[in-house]
C-alpha cells in the first residue's frame, strides 16, 4: 500500500526495456553486447563485502553462529522496498550480512498491500517464516491465531526498543509480534499555495478555499478514520452512528477533493497538480526530496500511528531460526542502517542514540511525546463494522447517480425477452418464406 | 482417434483453468462464510446497481467510440498496398508493447491541470480545463487502450473482402455509400461483432483505468470487485457474486448483439 510508488516505478523501467529490446529486435549481437555491458556495471556496483565486517555489526556473534552449517533456508515476506539491501551502493545489505553471520539462507519476497499478505497466508500452501504486518492486521492473525508465540528469551535485543511500541493496543503483551518501524500520518501541503499556520488542523481539509487541490486516501479506513478525529470520535469506533456521521462529512468534502488516491499522490503533489493531502510521514519525506515546497504537519486532533511489526506465522517449521532473524534486525547497528534506508521511523532506542541528531530531531520522523500521547493505533474491527465501511465507501464514491436496485434484473429481463422475441420474429419469417 | 489423444492436453487445460475456476465462483457466490447455501450474496449486488450501470454505460461508450474509429481506418489499411499494410499494422501494434499501466500512466500527466495539454492550451491564454479526474478521461483511456483491439479483427476481415466486388458494385451504378452499406458492411460484420467482443469486455471490466484517470471517485465494477478481495472487508463472498452477476451481463449483451449480427449477415448474403 504505502511502497508500491516504487514498484510501479520498476514497471515502468521494465517497459523501457521491452523497448530497447524491440529496437535490437534485429542486431542480436548488439544486444548481447549491451546485455554483458550491462552485466559487468552491476557486478562493479555490487561493493564488496569486507571479510568479516557482519560479525563486527552484531553484539553476540555466537548467538548466531550456532546456526551455521546446518543449512537452514529462511522464507521471509515483507513490504517492497522495506529493507536495506545495499542496491543503491550506500547502503547495508541486511539479508546479506544476515546470511554471512548466521549461514542461513535468505528467501525473501514482498507484498504490496496487508490484505494481499492475509489473502495470502489464509489461502494457504506459503511458507512464510518471517511476516511483516500492520497494528490491526496483527490484531487480526492473533484473532484468528494465524500467529506462533515468541519466544521473548530468544530474541535478547527487545530490551533496545521503547517500550511504548512493544506493548501496544493490538498485542499488549508482546507476544506475538516486534516493531519494526512506525510512523503518524499528517497532512502534506504545499507552503507556496497553503498558508502553514493553518494546517494544524483537519478542517482544512473541508476548507473550501482549497476546492480541487485536496487529495484523500483512496482506502476507507484511512479516509473515514480522518473524518473521526475531526469530529472528536475514536478511530476505531464500531458505533454505527458516529460512522454515518463522519461518512456524512466526506460526503460534504467530496466537492472539494480532487482525486481519492493512494500511490498517485507522489506524481501529483510533487508536480505541484494538487495542494494538500494527507498521508504516512515516511513517504511525506520522500516526497520532500523531491519537491522543496512540500512539507509535512501533524494535525492537534490527533492521527493514526502504524506500526508494522515483525511476526512469526503458527505455521513455520523454523521458528527458532526465524527468531534469530528477528533479532538480528534489533541490532543497533543493523536498525540504524535499515532506517536510513526505508526513511521511517525506527522503534529502536538503541538506534537513535547512534543516529545524527538532524535525523533524530527530525519533527517529521519523530515527533514530539505530546503529539504521540495523541494519536492511535488501528486495532482490527468487527466484520460488520468493515463491511459498513465498505458499504459506506462504495456510497460514497458513486453518489452522483442513483438507480433503483431493480434496474439490472429489470434490464436482464428486457434483454432476454429481446433475445426471444428476435428469435420467433425470425423463425416466423422463415416459415412464411418457405410457403410463398 | 488420433487426434482425440492429441487434444487431451487441451480438455485437462480447460477443465482445470475455465471450468474449475467458474465452479468455484458459483460455489463462493451462493454460499456464506460457514458455507452454507444463500442468496444474500445476489441480492445485495443490488445496492451496487449505480456502479453496475456506470460502468456498463462508459464501456458501451467506449466501444461505440472505437468503432467509429476504427472502422473507417480498417478499410483504408486494407485497400492500401502490401507494403504499406504492414506499416499500418506495426504502427497500431507498437503502442502494445509498451506496459498497459505505464500508457495509463502518461495519460495521467497529459490531462492535469498542470499537464501537458492544459500548459500547451495555457500558451494561447485558455483554459485550464478540467479533463482529469471526470469519466470522459476513463473513457479516453479505455478508448486510447483497446482501440487497438477493434481494429485488428475489422482490418483482417476487410483485407478479406475482394476488391472485384466493390468495383462490381461501382459498375452497376451504386453511390459510395450504396457500396459501403450494402457492400463492405455486410462482409464487415463477423469483424464487428469480434471486435466489439473485444473492446467492451475488457472495457467494463477494467480497475485501473477509473482509478489512475478518474480519479477514484468514478468507481467501476472492477475496483468494486478489488475492494472485496483486497479491500478492508475480505469478502469473496460479495465479489464472486459481483463477479457472476457481471458475467451474466456480458453474456447476455454479447448474446444480443450477436443475434443483430447474425440478421444483417443473412440478409447481406441475400443481396
Amino acid at each position: 500500500m504505502r511502497n508500491t510508488h516504487i514498484d510501479l516505478m520498476t514497471a515502468v523501467m521494465s517497459g523501457r526495456c521491452e523497448d530497447l529490446g524491440s529496437l535490437f529486435r534485429f542486431s542480436g549481437k548488439k544486444l548481447l553486447m549491451l546485455a554483458m555491458a550491462l552485466l559487468m556495471l552491476m557486478l562493479l556496483a555490487v561493493p564488496a563485502a569486507a571479510e568479516g565486517e557482519a560479525a563486527s555489526l552484531v553484539e553476540d556473534p555466537d548467538y548466531y553462529a550456532r546456526f551455521q552449517g546446518q543449512n537452514i533456508t529462511l522464507s521471509v515476506y515483507n513490504w517492497g522496498e522495506y529493507i536495506a539491501d545495499g542496491s543503491d551502493g550506500e547502503s547495508i545489505d541486511v539479508n546479506g550480512l544476515f546470511e554471512e553471520v548466521s549461514g542461513i539462507k535468505v528467501l525473501y519476497n514482498t507484498f504490496a498491500t496487508n490484505e494481499e499478505l492475509y489473502a495470502k497466508l489464509k489461502s494457504g500452501g506459503a511458507g512464510y517464516d518471517v511476516i511483516v504486518p500492520s497494528d490491526y492486521m496483527v490484531a487480526r492473525m492473533i484473532g484468528e491465531k494465524m500467529l506462533a508465540p515468541l519466544d521473548r528469551d530468544n530474541i535478547p535485543n527487545i530490551r533496545h526498543l521503547d517500550e511504548q511500541y512493544v506493548y501496544t493496543d493490538f498485542d499488549p503483551e508482546g507476544a506475538y509480534s516486534v516493531p519494526y518501524t512506525w510512523g503518524t500520518v499528517g497532512i502534506i501541503y504545499n507552503t507556496q499555495y497553503v498558508d502553514a499556520e493553518e494546517v494544524t488542523t483537519w478542517d482544512i481539509l473541508w476548507n473550501e478555499r482549497y476546492m480541487g487541490d485536496i487529495l484523500m486516501f483512496s482506502n476507507p479506513r484511512d479516509c473515514v478514520s480522518i473524518a473521526l478525529k475531526r469530529l472528536g470520535y475514536s478511530m476505531n469506533t464500531t458505533d454505527e452512528k458516529e460512522i454515518r456521521e463522519a461518512f456524512e462529512t466526506l460526503k460534504d468534502q467530496k466537492a472539494l477533493v480532487q482525486a481519492y488516491v493512494m500511490d498517485e499522490i507522489y506524481d501529483k503533489m510533487e508536480g505541484e497538480e494538487a495542494a494538500l493531502a494527507p498521508y504516512y510521514a515516511g513517504d511525506a519525506i520522500t516526497m520532500m526530496d523531491e519537491n522543496p515546497n512540500l512539507a509535512f504537519s501533524v494535525p492537534e486532533e490527533g492521527t493514526n500511528r502504524f506500526i508494522d511489526s515483525l511476526c512469526i506465522p503458527v505455521a513455520s517449521k523454523q521458528k527458532g531460526a526465524a527468531e534469530a532473524y528477528i533479532n538480528f534486525l534489533c541490532e543497533p547497528e543493523i536498525s540504524l542502517g535499515n532506517i536510513d534506508y526505508i526513511g521511517y521511523s525506527t522503534p529502536s532506542l538503541a538506534a537513535m542514540e547512534l543516529m545524527d541528531e538532524e535525523t533524530s530531531n527530525d519533527p517529521v520522523r519523530y515527533p514530539p511525546q505530546e503529539i504521540l500521547d495523541k494519536t492511535e493505533a488501528f486495532i482490527y474491527l468487527p466484520a460488520e463494522t468493515n463491511q459498513l465501511l465498505d458499504r459506506l465507501w462504495t456510497e460514497l464514491l458513486s453518489n452522483d447517480q442513483q438507480f433503483s436496485r431493480w434496474t439490472i434484473p429489470v434490464f436482464l429481463l428486457v434483454a432476454i425477452l429481446f433475445s426471444i422475441g428476435l428469435n420467433l420474429y425470425r423463425s416466423f419469417k422463415k416459415k412464411r418464406g418457405n410457403v410463398s | 482417434m488420433k487426434s482425440k489423444y492429441s487434444a487431451l492436453p487441451y480438455y485437462v487445460w480447460m477443465a482445470l483453468f475455465t471450468i474449475a475456476p467458474l465452479i468455484l465462483v458459483l460455489v463462493f457466490a451462493f454460499t456464506d462464510n460457514n458455507g452454507a447455501f444463500t442468496i444474500e450474496n445476489i441480492s445485495q449486488v443490488g445496492e451496487y446497481t449505480n456502479v453496475l450501470v456506470r460502468s456498463v454505460w462508459l464501456a458501451a461508450v467506449a466501444t461505440v467510440i472505437c468503432l467509429l474509429i476504427a472502422y473507417p481506418l480498417a478499410y483504408i489499411m486494407s485497400r492500401l498496398g502490401p507494403s504499406k499494410q504492414r506499416t499500418m499494422v506495426m504502427l497500431i501494434m507498437l503502442p502494445m508493447w509498451m506496459n498497459f499501466l505505464l500508457r495509463t500512466y502518461a495519460w495521467m500527466t497529459i490531462l492535469e491541470n498542470n499537464g501537458l495539454l492544459n500548459r500547451f492550451f495555457g500558451l494561447f491564454g485558455v483554459g485550464p480545463f478540467d479533463m482529469i479526474n471526470t469519466q470522459g478521461a476513463v473513457v479516453l483511456g479505455m478508448v486510447y487502450n483497446y482501440l487497438p483491439f477493434m481494429i485488428l479483427p475489422l482490418y483482417t476481415i476487410m483485407v478479406k473482402i475482394d476488391n472485384r466486388v466493390i468495383e462490381a458494385a461501382q459498375d452497376l451504378g451504386a453511390s459510395p455509400l450504396k457500396v459501403a452499406s450494402s457492400v463492405v458492411l455486410p462482409l464487415s460484420v463477423p469483424g464487428i461483432s469480434t471486435g466489439i467482443t473485444m473492446v467492451f469486455v475488457p472495457a467494463v471490466s477494467t480497475f485501473i483505468i477509473s482509478r489512475m484517470l478518474g480519479g477514484g471517485g468514478n468507481l467501476l465494477i472492477g475496483d468494486l470487485i478489488d475492494l472485496q478481495f483486497l479491500g478492508n472487508a475480505y469478502n469473496p463472498h460479495l465479489g464472486s457474486a459481483i463477479s457472476l452477476v457481471l458475467m451474466v451481463i456480458i453474456l447476455l449483451c454479447m448474446s444480443v448483439m450477436n443475434q443483430f449480427g447474425e440478421e444483417e449477415e443473412r440478409e447481406g448474403m441475400l443481396i
